[in-house]
């Protein structure tokens, strides 16, 4: 949906300071590009849980973090979440890969609960589901921001 | 180090008030039982307790602080039930490799808030230590003796920089394994958050 240029340049301009992620096949294609950019610290996890725990810390430390993983790792995060989110109250916000989106029909049941498990959680997400929709999440972003609220772009992908 | 019977192990209180007796500035992050026991010891406005139920968690929330603030030291505690929760999470300190993150492992072999269950780890014997060394993790220790922990503590604390973890074989407390919340998570960081800006 975005090259690795296209978003390490608007990570910049909204200020982002650290991507803590664990990528899948689509997110990963934008490594190179993370790790190449002066402004952003890429912090790599083992497990998705990890990212919202390290990105809180970073936040309450005074930096701009982003996680980003897969629609799977949110299923597997939601405690971690839920702590960060809720009860810490702390707008993070996160890139998503929205794995089989973009499959008509898809069984993967990680396409079925992607959006309704947000919807559970009250989260206020963005679908990129065509290239060239950057100035789409910078706004979305900014308004989540702004708002001192949670937020998710959910970035469309094809089959597992 | 695999874990000694209950009577040989280190008192937890004990073993938290070496610490408690040379801490300074540094952030301290406490969860479940540590969370109990240390404000005994402690009401320094850099305490952070994450709580109520962030297991696996405590280690990773410090590696953000360090990562944030380079330049302010950051001692994480975790028990061994969370820290199984989360093993990855030594590769991943070891991976960002923080100059100024201390965690502190406090292995009863037991799920002590929920009444003292077995952990597999115990089962097991698992050596917290020496998973730590192997998951890159440069400064590692492992003490089941409160001298040898008071004496390793002052050499790890003058060692300036680098990530260090070190495993505590630590006593079951009983009876007194509740674990009372401190207050609403909220009102905690915003505490917490002001005592970092000197507030």
């Amino acid at each position: 949906m975005f090259t690795g240029d296209e978003l390490t340049a608007a990570l910049e301009t909204l200020g982002v300071t650290h991507v803590v992620w664990l990528p899948d096949s689509a997110l990963g294609v934008w490594e190179a590009a993370l790790e190449a950019a002066p402004h952003l610290t890429l912090v790599r996890v083992c497990r998705e849980s990890e990212a919202w725990a390290i990105a809180a810390g970073l936040h309450i430390g005074g930096k701009s973090p982003l996680v980003m993983i897969q629609n799977t790792g949110l299923f597997d995060s939601g405690d971690a979440l839920r702590n960060v989110l809720f009860d810490l109250g702390i707008p993070l916000y996160a890139m998503i890969g929205y794995r089989s989106y973009l499959v008509e029909n898809s069984p993967d049941t990680a396409k079925k609960f992607t959006e309704p498990v947000l919807k559970a959680w009250g989260i206020d997400y963005l679908l990129i589901d065509r290239p060239g929709r950057v100035e789409a999440f910078c706004d979305h972003y900014r308004a989540c921001q702004a708002a001192s609220r949670a937020g998710v772009t959910l970035i469309a992908e094809g089959n597992m | 180090m695999a874990a000694a019977s209950n009577s040989n192990r280190i008192p937890l209180l004990a073993a938290l008030e070496v610490v408690a007796r040379t801490r300074r500035d540094e952030v301290v992050v406490t969860t479940m039982g540590s969370a109990r026991e240390w404000p005994k010891l402690s009401q320094h406005p850099l305490d952070f307790h994450y709580l109520p139920s962030a297991m696996g968690q405590s280690p990773m929330i410090a590696l953000g602080l360090a990562l944030a603030m380079p330049e302010r030291r950051v001692i994480a505690f975790t028990g061994d039930g969370s820290l199984l929760m989360n093993l990855g999470c030594l590769v991943t300190i070891a991976a960002a490799a923080p100059r100024n993150l201390a965690v502190i492992a406090l292995n009863n072999g037991r799920y002590e808030v929920t009444g003292g269950q077995t952990t597999a780890g115990a089962v097991s014997k698992v050596e917290f230590s020496a998973i730590a060394a192997a998951s890159g993790i440069a400064r590692t220790h492992a003490f089941d003796t409160l001298d040898a922990w008071q004496q390793g503590w002052e050499a790890i604390r003058a060692v300036a920089g680098g990530s260090a973890f070190i495993e505590l074989d630590v006593a079951p407390v009983g009876p007194d394994y509740h674990l009372v919340v401190p207050g609403p998570m909220r009102s905690r960081l915003a505490a917490f958050r002001a005592a970092l800006s000197g507030a």
